[in-house]
């Protein structure tokens, strides 16, 4: 099926899209299109939240009541998170939608119909809050089948209706119209090893470097810091890998039989090993480096690895810390170029 | 027991005592070179880079050319603005050294500006100087070659006497050593003529690159700047020239490890035609390019190959079977070339600013210019001169050990340069006189005496340092040449807090992790003992050694920086290497498994 008003597959989505397909949904289409392997998948845009919700506002009032309450009314606040939770989780959804969700799931999923999918939420916003937004945002890992993947979206929406989250938009006057939601569903990887990699030095914002973290099993144990990762670091240019810090890694993510994540303790034999070999660690910077230089600025990355060896993206995002601070040139060019020495010879003081 | 250390410094030269015994051979040393009282309120510090063993008399001629080239370059005639020299002691046969640095602003501004009328004069004209300087060298070269043979006949040849020479041999053998000996204050002069600012204008570079990328390696920097050609390749490229025409000659089955030069060379001469052919171009290489030696070219006893062609031997039956294996033998200069291009370009990309492209432009542009000479400096200078010096002083031991001054030949360097001067007018005089020389009846005691010394000093330790540690140390030369910094001296003061450790640390030379079997190679003659695989553990990394590369699977060394030769050839081999670990040879026992981790400049002792 194309992709349409409701449906974006990651093929037809960039970054250009974010208004409608959020920032982790934009990510995951512009990897695809620059030929990055990522899980195959799609994005619920925001349409489809907008065409639920204004289903329901037409059995009772919503944003306009959000908008009545004030930041400090905590109690208020809580009462009506709760009530629209639960209203955004089981209300009815409209039938066009709901057919279009599934089939675009079945597309997903082609002959394994519970192939197991992640279920992410896709914020739109892009202020300075983004982090922290990011922070009450949903994952749903490994669910199974067409019913769990519509719960998980409502859960992806319903969270827009936390307390904190309506705490937030409060406090700083945002407007209830701008508010929207896309879900990003995607092909589960079976992960034997995954984590996280920035394109540049966490510790020095050295560019010169990719800096990876690792651990067996799902990456979610290594982005909740369940498990203290492996940490490579790997000179973007050289390839020479100049820090391999190996960890106890006691624990790992491993997808449950009933569907979800469970956590597990790491085989003995596995646990003081490095999760990645030499080749690995060069495979991701080759990786690290494309998108990097498709985005033209430093990245924050989810890879993970799956059971056959594949590399595979699950997130890339600009970083942020470092970028965001003025540096000031290490050297300016001189009028004659024999005066650089004398930082050698004119001494310190 | 743990001692707490309650003030900053080290023990001062005056506590550190001659060991017992070995007095009349430290009171051999000129007086200059003696400790003083005064000299409790300096910092020294111990060069195990360049001396790691205990120096025999003689041999201390090196240190005592060296600073003296050293000081008046810097000095004199560069006229570095923080800095002057380099004074030189020595205690139990070791030296140890010390800057005398400028504090004074006002001076330090008056220097800047002499400094900047001489040495910008020498960058500006890099080039044109450095030309001059390589005809200078050769021309020393050629002097030294060209030293009259040592003959004292029983009478003057006649042909002298009719046309009217009127001087006799007695006094060209003054002469000649005079000379030997003028020729390597000479030699070491050229040595310095560039050198810091040679390493100066590398480190503006290096500097640069340590800020703009605080995580890039030391040898990613040096490779942006090593040179590709440089002389103190060609000796190893020589091999594997030699190799490729055994194989073409069809003599290559003659190389066989375990077999010494002379059988190889015996067997090549009975096989006729192609063997001699080879031997013919073995001839063509030897001169110049095997005039390396297998240290530093600090002590008479390192080598050259053409002195000891045991290294260059044990190294042909690898490349002669690389090559068989279809490995292209030519070091490929062209696609080195390439990637070092490709490297400057791709760390400029990473720089944020324009400003620092340009400046990055600056400084790359100003440390290729001076590279060739730091790289190439090196084979003139410290192996072919000093092959000749000290070849020369041995035709001086071979004389006097033939008149009885004492038994062997390699005694004279148990003379420092005074008293073999002193032995030769000793001969000189008894030879005109027709009386007996004293020095018969003198010198085979005291050498006996020294050399009983020299074994003595090298079964003890001496601290790295002495005297108050400095609040900064500004000084380029100390920095460049030692690496030395407060803050390795903080390490070295805490060194004895960590003396179980089972790790070794030294400068990260060439990255990759290998585990394997030590061997321990404390001479050049043991390096047939090295099998495929085995990991090399020596005291100095020269590029003289770089044969034994193809074997190994590691290296680690006791002296030398990530800018070393030994260091290039082992990044060039793909090898991991941690060199300047000072202790590595002590603490490593042959045959030891270790793990060598080559990026991080660590070596664990496993078992």
């Amino acid at each position: 099926m194309p992709s349409s008003e409701i449906i974006g597959w990651f093929a037809d989505i960039g970054l250009s899209d974010r208004p409608t397909v959020g920032g982790k949904g934009g990510s995951l289409g512009e990897l695809t299109r620059a030929s990055i392997p990522v899980p195959p998948g799609f994005v619920v845009r925001t349409a489809a939240f907008e065409r639920f919700l204004s289903a329901l506002e037409q059995e009772e009032a919503i944003r306009s009541k959000v908008e009545a309450l004030g930041s400090h009314e905590l109690e208020k606040i809580t009462a009506l998170s709760g009530h629209l939770r639960s209203r955004v989780e089981s209300a009815p959804l409209p039938d066009e939608l709901n057919a279009e969700l599934l089939a675009a799931h079945a597309e997903l999923c082609g002959a394994d119909r519970d192939r197991p999918l992640a279920v992410r939420s896709s914020a739109t916003t892009e202020d300075a809050a983004d982090a922290s937004f990011a922070g009450l945002q949903d994952t749903y890992l490994w669910t199974m089948g067409g019913q769990a993947m519509l719960k998980y979206v409502r859960s992806c929406w319903a969270s827009l209706y936390s307390v904190p989250s309506i705490a937030y938009r409060r406090k700083q006057g945002l407007p209830e119209s701008g508010v929207a939601m896309a879900v990003v569903v995607q092909r589960m990887v079976n992960a034997r090893k995954a984590g996280v990699m920035f394109t540049r030095s966490p510790l020095t914002g050295d560019r010169s470097v990719v800096t990876i973290e690792g651990a067996w099993g799902l990456g979610s144990a290594v982005v909740s810091g369940e498990v203290t990762p492996d940490r490579f670091v790997i000179a973007k240019i050289t390839g020479e890998i100049s820090i391999r810090e190996i960890s106890d890694k006691h624990v790992q993510h491993l997808p449950a039989e009933s569907g979800g994540v469970t956590e597990a303790e790491t085989p003995g034999d596995l646990r003081k090993v490095p999760c990645l070999t030499d080749e690995e660690i060069k495979a991701l910077r080759d990786i690290a480096r494309k998108v990097e230089r498709h985005y033209g600025r430093p990245q924050d990355i989810e890879w993970a690895i799956d059971q056959s060896g594949e590399i595979l993206l699950l997130q890339s995002r600009p970083e942020t810390v470092w970028s965001s601070k003025d540096r000031a040139p290490v050297a300016k060019p001189a009028d004659d170029p024999l005066q650089h020495v004398m930082k050698i010879f004119g001494g310190r003081r | 027991m743990n001692t707490p250390v309650t003030t900053k410094g080290f023990p001062l030269p005056s506590s550190l005592k001659v060991v017992a015994g070995t007095e009349a051979a430290q009171a051999a040393y000129p007086y200059y070179m003696q400790f003083s009282k005064e000299d409790d309120e300096r910092f020294w510090f111990y060069n195990s880079m360049h001396f790691p063993e205990p120096m025999c008399a003689f041999d201390m001629v090196t240190a005592e050319a060296a600073y003296c080239a050293l000081g008046s370059s810097n000095t004199r005639i560069h006229c570095l603005p923080t800095t002057l020299g380099i004074d030189c002691r020595i205690i139990n046969g070791r030296v140890y050294i010390g800057g005398n640095a400028v504090t004074d602003p006002a001076e330090i501004a008056r220097r800047t500006q002499e400094f900047q009328r001489r040495a910008f004069y020498y960058y500006a004209n890099w080039e044109r100087l450095f030309a001059q300087w390589k005809d200078k060298m050769a021309a020393l070269i050629q002097d030294a070659e060209a030293l009259p043979k040592l003959e004292i006949p029983e009478f003057e040849p006649l042909e002298h006497v009719h046309a009217g020479r009127g001087i006799a041999s007695n006094h060209y053998i003054l002469e000649t050593y005079q000379r030997t000996l003028e020729g390597y204050f000479r030699m070491w002069h050229h040595h310095f003529e560039f050198l810091l600012l040679g390493y100066g204008a590398y480190l503006t570079f290096f500097d640069f690159c340590k800020k703009a990328f605080p995580e890039i390696s030391d040898q990613t920097v040096a490779r942006m700047v090593a040179g590709i050609e440089a002389e103190i390749f060609r000796p190893d490229d020589e091999l594997r020239r030699l190799a490729k025409c055994a194989i073409e000659l069809g003599v290559d089955g003659q190389f066989r490890e375990g077999r010494s030069p002379n059988e190889v060379i015996r067997s090549l001469e009975q096989l006729g035609e192609p063997g001699l052919a080879w031997l013919k171009e073995l001839a063509v290489s030897r001169n110049p390019w095997f005039n390396i030696n297998v240290g530093d070219g600090f002590y008479h006893y390192h080598r050259s190959w053409n002195d000891d062609l045991s290294m260059p031997f044990a190294a042909l039956p690898g490349y002669i079977a690389n090559a068989k294996r279809g490995e292209r033998l030519e070091r490929h200069t062209d696609k080195l070339m390439e990637e070092r291009k490709q490297l400057i370009a791709d760390y400029r990309d990473l720089l944020e600013t324009d400003e620092d492209r340009a400046a990055y432009d600056q400084m790359i542009e100003l440390a290729h210019r001076v590279f060739p000479y730091v790289e190439g400096h090196k084979f003139y200078c410290e192996h072919w001169y000093t092959n000749l010096f000290f070849n020369k002083i041995r035709e001086f031991g071979a004389l006097l050990s033939q008149h009885g001054f004492f038994p062997d030949a390699e005694d004279v360097f148990q003379l420092t340069h005074y008293e073999l001067e002193a032995a030769i007018v000793d001969l000189m005089t008894s030879w005109s006189n027709g009386s007996v020389p004293r020095g018969p009846s003198r010198w085979p005691a005291i050498v006996k005496e020294r050399k009983a010394a020299i074994a003595e000093w090298a079964r003890h330790e001496t601290p790295p340092a002495l005297g108050p540690v400095p609040d900064i140390i500004d000084d380029p030369a100390i920095v460049m040449l030692w690496g030395i910094t407060r803050e390795n001296l903080d390490t070295w003061l805490s060194a004895g807090e960590q003396k179980d450790s089972n790790e070794i640390r030294g400068f990260a030379a060439s990255h990759g992790v290998v585990e394997g079997v030590a061997r321990v190679v404390k001479s050049a003659d043991e390096i047939d003992r090295l099998r495929h695989g085995d990991i090399l553990v020596c005291q100095v990394t020269n590029p003289s050694w770089a044969p034994v590369f193809q074997k190994i699977a590691a290296a680690v060394s006791d002296i030398g920086g990530s800018m070393s030769h030994a260091a290039i050839v082992a990044r060039e081999y793909g090898l991991p290497a941690v060199v300047g670990t000072g202790t590595a040879t002590q603490k490593i026992k042959d045959g030891q498994r270790i793990r060598v981790d080559g990026g991080r400049g660590v070596v664990t002792l496993l078992g």
